[in-house]
């Protein structure tokens, strides 16, 4: 059975360490709220609209442990990993704004981007289908005997689909070098857990397949942290996949356009004290000597690379209507 | 020299490619100490070890997943369906996701999807089925299938080379059915290109699969009579070999569109489509379409013979067609 939530960090987080995790929260964070709440309201940004607000915790704790010959099976609510592989925010919101220099070219929208370079995979909208993709990419990983290790991010809605099961299944079968994490945000769109599935924790979905997993507080970049680097260390080490289920709250409504009044009010309410973000500061301030006006100068240089990015990509091309029916198959 | 069978070109195709190129492995359910439902990747394990010949769950979407993502991370996969008709638990991850991660994101898939398809061998309704027309009608992907041992190697070799996801369709009646000599020295058989199975200048029949040898038996039948019969073998359903198709229906002004696919939807269709819109001048009579008809494939021998397009369904037609 899965392993009960850790309590109390085992590690005290250098200065250095907890300013990495703020800056990438924080540009995600920022990142997102100016591409729904200024750029898709404007019109410059159209179509579906995903954020992961109030969950940046488990794209930075997480991915920040990457090297550059892993891979990285990013959700719609996971910026950040992108952030934190080198995709710029110009690529990013060249690639909202559906332009020529975007990361797909305007051939797809939003968060459904990736980088072969960078080894981000990009996100499949049937939701959990990456999960056995992660199953191929950890596969390659161990066939050429490296110890690259494949991050994968699903949410609980994922856990219903098939493909999550054959891919676990697989994973563990095969004994491939994968971290899954997964946020367990209490809504797939508008369906709450308890209609989602009979038991509380994924990670007992999980323990069936004979997987190690934990249970980490999902708003806790430092636990994530903590439980990511356990779990790299396993896969690295060939032990096979690791599971870590971070329970945590999307704060806004599944895309823009959704304004989420389906969830109760009281539970908006004890969400929001437990803000990421803000929990990250306590701490900072409370064990790093870190004062309010850090903070601010942070969401300033954070503020002001955004407007920059904005400015680059409003004067990006749109992709030219003969590239249509180009890179469906490769060149003859 | 010894002739070489359908089922066992193929199986030496792949054991050449992974000769070749070690990157290429194959994975799939049964494949590695069973050797294949079909015994395609016989000996594969001994020879080339568990690392590269890779028994599976039973999980088509987990396999055509885990292959997906292989090729992206600089594999080359040939996996196998059991049947054609399991594709279909592994449609999403193929048409959703595959097919069109070089669109979206430059990313090539250099994967092969064997599926072994068709019917006259008692299958039934989950062992017969022609499931091409949904991978030919989703962009990003290829589909091929063979008719003859030849093809059969050379396309699983090219399959394996290409850049792109490839279902390559092999017909389960041919395994065992036909056989030739094969060349010695490598050679492919280009993804892409039909291929002239007989010369005629009366009626063409556009056909692909185990159809082209019921096509050509009804070509002989015909000859008997005087009709002279072309018969186009497509090899490639995506991408279609449209200068041939239009090359054998501006020389005989007749075209006979057979496939062992049900006829609502099936390639037919499209076929005529092409050759209505780009030869309809030379045209000197409808163009027919003879298909299995719209039903599940039926299991007991009077249903399924009465199902499949037959030689005597053939020249009936191609008889008809003549006295236009």
């Amino acid at each position: 059975m899965s392993t009960p939530a850790v309590a109390h960090l085992q590690a005290k987080f250098d200065r250095d360490l907890c300013e990495r995790f703020h800056y990438y929260m924080l540009l995600m964070r920022e990142l997102e709220d100016r591409i729904e709440n200024k750029l898709y309201r404007q019109g410059k940004v159209v179509g579906g609209c995903y954020t992961g607000r109030g969950q940046e915790a488990i794209p930075v704790g997480s991915a920040i442990l990457s090297r550059p010959g892993d891979w990285l099976t990013p959700s719609h609510r996971d910026m950040a990993a992108l952030l934190i592989r080198g995709i710029t925010p110009e690529e990013i919101l060249a690639q909202y704004m559906g332009r020529a220099t975007g990361l797909t070219k305007g051939r797809d929208g939003n968060m459904h981007m990736g980088c072969a370079e960078r080894h981000c995979v990009p996100i499949i909208s049937s939701i959990g289908a990456s999960i056995p993709i992660a199953g191929g990419l950890a596969f390659a990983m161990r066939y050429r005997g490296e110890s690259n290790v494949v991050f994968n991010y699903s949410g609980d809605g994922a856990s219903s689909r098939g493909d999550w099961h054959e891919g676990l299944n697989m994973a563990a079968v095969m004994n491939l070098p994968i971290v899954y994490l997964c946020n367990n945000n209490l809504f797939a769109y508008s369906t709450p857990l308890d209609k989602q599935m009979k038991i509380a924790d994924i990670a007992d979905r999980v323990a069936g397949y004979g997987i190690p997993s934990e249970i980490v507080n999902g708003n806790d970049v430092l636990a994530i942290y903590e439980a990511s680097k356990r779990g790299v260390e396993h896969a690295r080490a060939g032990k096979g996949p690791y599971f870590i289920e971070c329970k945590t709250f999307r704060m806004s409504g599944h895309s823009a356009h959704d304004p989420a009044d389906y969830v109760p009010n009281q539970v908006r309410e004890e969400w929001s004290r437990k803000d990421p973000i803000l929990m990250l500061q306590k701490y900072m301030v409370e064990n790093l000597g870190a004062d309010e006006q850090d903070f601010v100068d942070m969401r300033k240089r954070v503020l002001d690379k955004i407007s920059d990015a904005v400015e680059w990509a409003l004067e990006q091309p749109f992709p030219d209507p003969a590239t249509l029916e180009d890179d469906v198959y490769a060149p003859a | 020299m010894a002739e070489t069978t359908y089922v066992e070109a193929i199986r030496q195709g792949i054991w050449e490619e992974m000769e070749r190129d070690d990157t290429v492995f194959v994975m799939g359910e049964d494949v590695a100490v069973y050797g294949g439902a079909f015994k395609i990747t016989k000996g594969m394990l001994e020879r080339f070890g568990e690392l590269r010949v890779v028994d599976t769950p039973l999980a088509e979407s987990g396999i055509v997943g885990a292959g997906t993502g292989a090729a992206i991370n600089g594999l080359r996969p040939i996996l196998e369906m059991q049947f054609a008709d399991f594709m279909a638990c592994g449609f999403d991850q193929i048409t959703n996701f595959a097919a069109k991660c070089r669109y979206r994101w430059g990313q090539a898939i250099p994967m092969v999807i064997r599926a072994p398809a068709g019917g006259n061998i008692h299958g039934g309704p989950f062992h017969s089925q022609n499931v091409e027309m949904p991978y030919v009608h989703t962009p990003g992907l290829k589909v091929v299938q063979p008719s003859t041992a030849y093809d059969a190697k050379g396309l699983i070799k090219a399959a394996v080379r290409d850049d792109d996801p490839v279902i390559f369709l092999e017909h389960k009646y041919l395994y065992r059915s036909v056989k030739e000599e094969l060349p010695t020295q490598d050679y492919t058989v280009p993804i892409g290109e039909a291929g002239v199975r007989r010369e005629g200048s009366d009626i063409s029949i556009i056909t692909y699969g185990w159809m082209v040898h019921v096509a050509l038996e009804a070509a002989e039948n015909a000859a008997e009579e005087g009709i002279s019969v072309e018969v186009l073998d497509l090899r490639t359903l995506v991408p279609l070999d449209r200068q041939a198709i239009l090359d054998t229906a501006k020389k005989t002004n007749k075209v006979v569109l057979l496939h062992e696919d049900t006829l609502t939807g099936g390639l037919g269709g499209e076929l005529a489509g092409i050759i209505s819109e780009y030869a309809f001048d030379y045209l000197d009579g409808p163009l027919v379409r003879i298909a299995a008809p719209d039903t599940p494939v039926p299991f007991s021998e009077t249903l399924e013979r009465a199902f499949l397009p037959s030689v005597e369904d053939v020249v009936a037609k191609v008889r008809w067609l003549h006295r236009f």
